[in-house]
């Protein structure tokens, strides 16, 4: 199958059901996105096709043929996804940081439909994602951060 | 500044020492240069010490504990360059190999736990610091013929400030090398820190915010495998009987192999594996528990502590009898996975040198010894390439090794490298658990209120028994480990009479530390019942402990500033109330005033104020990242989490029935340091045993219910009394 991986055309051979996840992974080498419960319950794994914020865990390759496929290795290369980083950077997020990458691709999902987020709309937008460190307060201030630059 | 990852066999290859590089290691109480350490390394990880100038000026700091979030890498770092002089921005930062240079300065043993890695390695990292700092000056001193008092370090170089010269490190370190070693250098003075004490910012912040931080499973070699197990459903289960050839048939599948933990399925992918381990036949023959009911053994505990236990405290007389008000409250805590959000994995290759294994752990010097006896190697054929970790809380800290174990016989005899890839579902099934226990108290109040007697009487599993580390934890007058009963034993109220036993829990579940041990099962049961003992004396909670705390001013400092950020005492809005704990834990003393509400009928923590003393706070932003940590997993157990077993089977098995605090469920977290000059003290654990007890007692301040069973979801709260 071709997949069009943060803007590139890649040629993937596999069986129709393996998740993207696992593409992305073992098979293209983009180790960014991580595996964390592989039942899209903790979002570690959160990519975005055509924008909009996906589980790639659960979420077969062969159903995103000519999809637009961006990844946390590809997500600083867009305005709001650097600004994003540098505001994950400016406030210290990270602690282990294994949930970071998917913790940045739902943020950038959510400032895309709305610019200015209050902090129930990054509750809802964020919910999904676990981070066992406890960072989710210095998330809530990188995100507002993001949004002031 | 920078990191290194030393996940990548090329990249620690082409990381040997360079010539003319000058190497320092530090081993407390001498001081050695690295070629006395380098015997104990190969060629291919020689980076044996601490601090590395290198001819190129490149500065790379080794620190040899493991980096798990809890920001050691830059806590570390802040010690070294604080003494050597060097500018932030300059550093390298990257994982030791395992050698016995790198030891925890206080055990014969490489590994990161216990809330130890600045307060351990504090004095000898700012020594390392210091002595590449002497000994760059006593080079410029040879190099320009001028005397050593006339010279000193800044940015980087060293100056002579008479004439005005200066050359940069790296000119210095080949012939600094050569030089023998001051034997004791002269530390700065506090006041002359330039990064001790300092917000300092993470060093892998950059890193981990672009998906670039290397993990144990982002570990790539030349014609690696993947690998899944397929275990027994019970603990100690083994193969009965195996029909592979559907597994077979997958495609991606190359091998099937009988390890001893179960079935390896070995496959050009994670995903292939994974379906050749459904594709799997097996038969099982069940472990000795497979009558185990993790119920009934909580039915079996309370009834054993009815009478006292192995006697592991004992304070004036507690048999006395008095005629005071008598209280007595039984707690109980549930097994508790770790759940760190990477799940495990190990990466093995076996090569002519012997073996590399690659790995996020916690205890390499643990890790090698099983990796070589599982290899048929000696342990200095076997190379430990430490990872970023994602999350430990203890769980890759196991002196069973059974994630390394395990890998290194999936690869053994194989012929190409392997890593094993731990599912969730696998993970928390997988044991290594933090014990149940139970907790009985009773008290009996004197005429003023306070406890004149007080009796603790545990039933817990022991950790270490059976492992190596047996011979150093278990008390061999007692059989009892001090890990067990830690936080009762040492409970700090000015009690006149305190008798505190522990029965030794057997049961068929493999358990483990986990974040802040013992602690967190025993800081429940005492600040809950100091909290229950407050409310029948009839005096506020914090003014019963304060008066119980006299001959402990850390415990009185970091209590009041808590009551005073919280304004304790301070009417809350209605249907809001607030409780307080105060529990020591790795020689720091932690405060937390919780406010809590009920939100359909379920409790809900709004706001935590924390007060914490840890001697000097080497960085406050860390320290701040650690209590707010801590205070979220402390608060995911407290509120949700708990393993239970049924026919020797574990009942939970992903995040949707074993749930971690998500952001809606975060309080906000305010964080107090009380300012001291103190030796630093742990930072890691001592913010976990606070929370369930704090919430717990506000919990009974809101509804007039005291929860005293883990998790609350067992409690129903509903309001009896206004707030």
């Amino acid at each position: 199958m071709r997949l069009t991986i943060n803007g590139q055309n890649h040629n993937i051979e596999a069986p129709a059901d393996m998740p993207l996840l696992w593409v992305l992974r073992d098979l293209v080498g983009l180790t960014g996105t991580k595996f964390g419960c592989g039942a899209a319950l903790c979002g570690a794994c959160t990519v975005h096709i055509d924008g909009v914020a996906t589980r790639s865990c659960v979420l077969p390759a062969s159903a995103v043929v000519g999809k637009n496929i961006t990844t946390i290795e590809a997500i600083g290369g867009t305005p709001l996804g650097k600004k994003l980083q540098d505001a994950w950077v400016a406030e210290d997020v990270p602690q282990c940081g294994y949930c970071q990458s998917g913790q940045i691709m739902s943020a950038a999902a959510l400032l895309k439909g709305t610019p200015k987020p209050s902090d129930s709309d990054i509750d809802s937008a964020m919910n999904g994602n676990i981070c066992r460190c406890g960072t989710y307060s210095r998330i809530r201030k990188a995100i507002h951060r993001a949004t002031e630059a | 500044m920078t990191t290194v990852q030393s996940n990548r066999r090329d990249f620690i290859k082409s990381s040997g020492v360079a010539a003319g590089s000058l190497l320092v290691g530090i081993s407390l109480p001498t001081v050695s240069r690295l070629a006395d350490a380098a015997a104990l390394a190969t060629p291919s990880t020689a980076v044996t010490a601490f601090v590395k100038v290198a001819a190129d000026n490149q500065i790379t700091l080794i620190i040899p504990k493991s980096e798990m979030g809890q920001g050691v890498f830059t806590g570390l770092a802040q010690v070294v360059a604080d003494e050597l002089e060097v500018d932030w921005n300059t550093l390298t930062v990257e994982s030791a190999p395992v050698a016995e240079v790198y030891n925890a300065p206080f055990a014969p043993m490489q590994y990161t736990g216990g809330s130890s890695s600045i307060a351990g390695s504090f004095a000898a990292m700012r020594k390392a610091g210091a002595t590449a700092r002497l000994l760059l000056i006593q080079a410029a001193a040879d190099t320009w013929a001028v005397p050593v008092s006339e010279l000193h370090a800044e940015h980087g170089n060293v100056v002579h400030a008479p004439s005005g010269r200066r050359l940069p490190f790296g000119a210095l370190a080949a012939r600094a090398a050569t030089l023998p070693v001051p034997k004791d250098p002269v530390l700065k003075e506090p006041s002359q820190w330039r990064y001790i004490g300092k917000p300092m910012p993470r060093v892998d912040s950059r890193l981990k915010s672009t998906g670039k931080a290397g993990f144990g499973l982002d570990v790539r070699l030349p014609n690696l495998h993947y690998a899944v197990i397929a275990r027994a459903p019970t603990f100690g289960g083994r193969v009965a009987s195996l029909d592979s050839s559907a597994a077979k048939a997958v495609p991606g599948v190359v091998r099937i192999k009988e390890v001893p933990s179960g079935v390896a399925v070995i496959a050009k992918n994670t995903w292939a594996a994974m379906q050749g381990r459904k594709a799997l036949t097996v038969q099982w023959q069940d472990g000795p528990g497979t009558t185990f009911s993790s119920n009934q053994l909580a039915k079996d505990y309370a009834e054993k502590s009815k009478q006292p236990g192995v006697v592991v405290y004992t304070q004036g007389d507690p048999s006395i009898t008095a005629t005071g008000q008598h209280l007595e409250a039984d707690y109980a805590t549930p097994y508790l996975a770790h759940a760190p959000m990477e799940p495990l994995n190990c990466a093995v290759e076996f090569n002519a040198a012997g073996c590399d294994v690659y790995t996020g752990t916690q205890f390499q010097t643990g890790d090698r010894a099983a990796a070589a006896m599982v290899a048929g190697l000696s342990p200095d054929q076997v190379r430990i390439h430490t990872t970023y970790l994602g999350g430990g809380f203890g769980r890759r800290a196991n002196p069973a090794s059974d994630f390394v174990r395990e890998a290194v016989a999936v690869a053994k005899d194989f012929g190409a490298p392997v890593m094993t890839v731990w599912s969730r579902e696998d993970d928390i099934h997988g044991g290594y658990y933090r014990p149940q226990a139970h907790n009985r108290l009773t008290a009996t109040l004197a005429a003023d209120g306070k406890p004149l007697i007080w009796t603790h009487t545990q039933a817990v599993q022991s950790l270490t028994k059976g492992t190596a580390l047996e011979k150093l934890s278990v008390d061999p007058k007692t059989g009892i480990e001090r890990i067990q009963h830690e936080g009762a034993s040492t409970v700090p109220y000015q009690i006149p009479n305190v008798q505190v036993s522990v029965h030794d829990g057997k049961a068929p579940v493999p358990v483990l530390w986990w974040r802040s041990v013992g602690h967190s099962n025993t800081a429940f049961a005492v600040e809950s019942f100091i909290d229950e003992c407050a409310y029948a004396a009839g005096v506020d909670s914090v003014m019963y402990r304060t008066a119980l705390l006299a001959e402990h001013p850390r415990h009185l400092a970091t209590l009041k500033l808590a009551a005073d950020k919280a304004q304790w005492g301070r009417k809350l809005p209605a249907g809001r109330a607030r409780g307080v704990a105060i529990h020591e834990s790795f020689n720091s003393v932690v405060a937390q005033i919780a406010e809590v509400s009920l939100v359909d009928g379920k409790p809900h923590v709004h706001r935590v104020v924390a007060a914490v003393h840890c001697g000097t706070a080497v960085n406050p932003s860390l320290i701040e990242s650690q209590i707010e940590s801590a205070i979220c997993f402390g608060l995911s157990a407290a509120l949700f989490g708990e393993i239970t077993l049924e026919q020797g089977r574990v009942q939970q098995s992903n995040f949707n029935d074993y749930s971690p605090v998500r952001i809606t469920d975060m309080p906000t977290v305010e964080v107090h340091i009380v300012p001291s000059t103190d030796y630093p003290t742990g930072i890691g654990e001592p913010g976990t045993p606070p929370i369930a007890p704090a919430v717990a007692n506000a919990l009974f301040s809101l509804t007039g219910i005291r929860a005293r069973r883990l998790p609350l979801s067992h409690t129903s709260f509903t309001p009896t009394k206004p707030a």
